[in-house]
């Protein structure tokens, strides 16, 4: 069995939102640790796509900065390669592995420099890495990168506000490309985008990845996006894995409840007037969270054991894991 | 007899480089209780669609040309002040992001009280007692305890609830709600979609429901506009329009969207954008990206016929050659 390119082992993050140490002495205030991911552990094979999937809140976007490296893990390790990656990151080497692993961000409004021109955005990275020196050789390549977003040489010496925001994410994407990498984590890519333009971006995200083979974590809140461009998924809630499953299983049979509440949620485009069943309550404050299992006050099955005891993370023979006691005693 | 009519309302924008016209030609009618669907991409026009109806466009911005009445009331060409008593009493606003909607220094109930005794002669316990009532009916739990709280001590899901109590206050015959879910997660979503859906219905309140989902429209909506480029592209019953829709821009957008219960290995896509405000094509304002455009789309600009079922601005629909 090859090994995977991206290994997340037990990861979790934890952050101090404590009061500033003057209102802790005199108002007598706790340090406060918030855990945005606790314990999420996963493997993405070479030229898969994992998407994660969950409401505001749920530590998905925390998941795709530890893998990149943005943030440090408080616990766990995560393997790049068969490396571990937060020892490379912090190495000599570090420059390498930056090269190997790119990211895109949610909001192409905010993550292009407004005073450079697009041909200063996706040549940085070439530079910076010193792949290419020359100054015609770079302004090929980077005509290059941008011809596969289906940009073009003309828009080399333009500014990011003069491209409407479909074109400024394939600017993103361009730049991720510039290095070469392997893996590219994309946080809700197309969030912010319409749904014609959003199609568009889409479908450069596939044929790029078939074109050259590329790693995904595909961060996203929309199921039917997730169903689109994964290979498999996981549904996170209050930091937690739920369940991880195939695509094709996860949407032809969801086991945990949360998973068939989103799936429930989702407006059903050919049936109109029918009315979703809505979910009762509300994502509860992850700094204060239910006792056991983190779903236990919103799910209907919820029994004494949920609230009192974590549920432990199951797999089965498909590789195919569920936290869930409900589940995992045949209730459900 | 409609409660709201839209006539070939025009709104521009003067600007430096000459004016802006940002929506042209719009006209649409909404019956008593009706749930009208106004969608489309960014930049379409459907919220300065809502926002000319309320009176609340943002200078340079005004309405060039066209009518809106409400009950057989012309309120377009009303003042700032001949407004004010419509707005809220008549004409109910929810907007998307319901923190800013909400004043961060008054609690919820004081601002329910206020607008209350703004538009009805009531006293200050009895509105209070109101209050209290449509919070419950929101399904605001704890009603009584919850209304002397401020707006950020509610989630934003029970804050989009006050919005929705607030602007059934004073039992408006008409909510504009514009994008009222998208700040939302889905499990929300559906929760504050039903409530809006049942509390117009008991109130005997028609909706201008704006969003850019056409899931919310499809299980919302009786009827739906497509906007496309400051005018409207279709309109027509709602499960006509999504199943068999007639523009070729509504027919794209139902492609482009990914389908939770079939998948595909490419979505279908709609090269290119929506046109600037300065450079709206001649003609269809959608034949640069239509597939199916012919010569006469170029030249001519296809209208909206009134009257029918439901209708498209589009040649081929109009020529009959689809």
């Amino acid at each position: 069995m090859t090994q995977p390119l991206v290994q997340a082992i037990q990861i979790a993050k934890r952050f101090d939102v404590s009061p500033p140490w003057l209102n802790r002495v005199l108002e007598r205030k706790p340090r406060l640790l918030l855990t945005a991911v606790d314990g999420v552990s996963f493997d993405i094979e070479r030229g898969q796509t994992l998407a994660l999937v969950g409401e505001s809140g749920c530590g998905k976007s925390t998941v795709a900065r530890l893998l990149v490296g943005l943030y440090g893990t408080s616990q766990g390790r995560v393997l790049f390669d068969g490396q571990d990656a937060q020892a490379g990151f912090q190495s000599a080497q570090a420059q390498a592995l930056r090269r190997r692993i790119q990211m895109i961000f949610q909001d192409p409004y905010a993550s292009l420099n407004p005073r450079w021109t697009v041909q200063d955005i996706v040549g940085e990275p070439l530079s910076e890495h010193r792949l290419v020196t020359e100054r015609d050789a770079l302004q090929q390549r980077v005509v290059q990168l941008l011809k596969s977003v289906g940009l073009g040489a003309q828009d080399l010496l333009r500014y990011p506000h003069q491209f409407s925001g479909g074109q400024r994410q394939r600017i993103s994407i361009a730049r991720a490309l510039a290095t070469e990498p392997e893996f590219l984590v994309c946080d809700e890519p197309t969030s912010a985008l319409d749904v014609s333009v959003q199609a568009q971006v889409l479908n450069i995200m596939k044929d790029l990845q078939a074109a050259r083979g590329l790693t995904y974590l595909f961060i996203s809140h929309n199921m039917a996006v997730v169903r689109h461009m994964s290979d498999r998924v996981g549904v996170m809630y209050l930091g937690r894995l739920v369940e991880l499953a195939p695509k094709k299983a996860l949407f032809a049979r969801p086991r945990h409840p949360y998973t068939r509440m989103l799936l429930d949620a989702i407006p059903k485009m050919r049936q109109t007037g029918q009315a979703r069943v809505p979910v009762q309550g509300e994502v509860p404050n992850p700094l204060n969270p239910p006792t056991g299992c983190s779903f236990h006050p919103r799910c209907p099955h919820a029994n004494a054991r949920c609230a009192a005891e974590r549920p432990a993370w199951q797999v089965d023979d498909e590789g195919a894991g569920v936290a869930c006691h409900a589940v995992q005693e045949g209730r459900l | 007899m409609s409660l709201l009519q839209v006539r070939n309302l025009v709104v521009e924008f003067p600007s430096r480089h000459g004016v802006l016209r940002a929506l042209d030609q719009v006209s649409f009618d909404i019956a008593p209780g009706e749930i009208l669907g106004v969608v489309g991409e960014s930049g379409a026009g459907k919220s300065l669609t809502g926002a000319a109806i309320i009176g609340l466009l943002e200078p340079p911005g005004r309405i060039a040309a066209g009518e809106v009445w409400l009950q057989g009331e012309r309120i377009d060409n009303l003042s700032q002040q001949q407004l004010r008593p419509l707005r809220g009493r008549k004409i109910g606003a929810i907007f998307q992001d319901p923190l800013t909607s909400l004043n961060p220094l008054y609690t919820v109930g004081q601002q329910l009280v206020e607008t209350i005794r703004t538009h009805l002669p009531m006293s200050n316990s009895s509105a209070r007692a109101r209050a209290i009532a449509l919070l419950e009916e929101t399904g605001i739990p704890a009603a009584a305890q919850r209304i002397d709280h401020y707006p950020h001590q509610f989630s934003g899901g029970m804050r989009q609830r006050v919005v929705i109590a607030l602007a059934l206050a004073a039992e408006p015959v008409l909510i504009v709600a514009d994008e009222p879910t998208t700040a939302l997660d889905v499990s929300i979503q559906a929760q504050i979609i039903g409530l809006l859906k049942r509390l117009c219905r008991d109130h005997g309140a028609a909706v201008m429901l704006i969003t850019h989902d056409m899931g919310v429209i499809a299980e919302t909506c009786d009827r739906v506009a497509v906007m496309y480029a400051g005018r409207v592209a279709e309109i027509g019953p709602v499960h006509r329009v999504i199943n068999q829709p007639a523009h070729p821009y509504t027919r794209g957008l139902m492609a482009a969207i990914p389908d939770i219960d079939s998948e595909r290995e490419r979505l279908y896509q709609i090269d290119g954008a929506m046109p600037r405000l300065n450079a709206i094509p001649s003609g269809c304002a959608f034949h640069p990206r239509c597939p199916q455009a012919f010569e006469r789309c170029g030249l001519e600009r296809p209208e909206l016929t009134a009257g029918g079922a439901g209708q498209a601005a589009c040649w081929l629909a109009l020529e009959g050659r689809m």
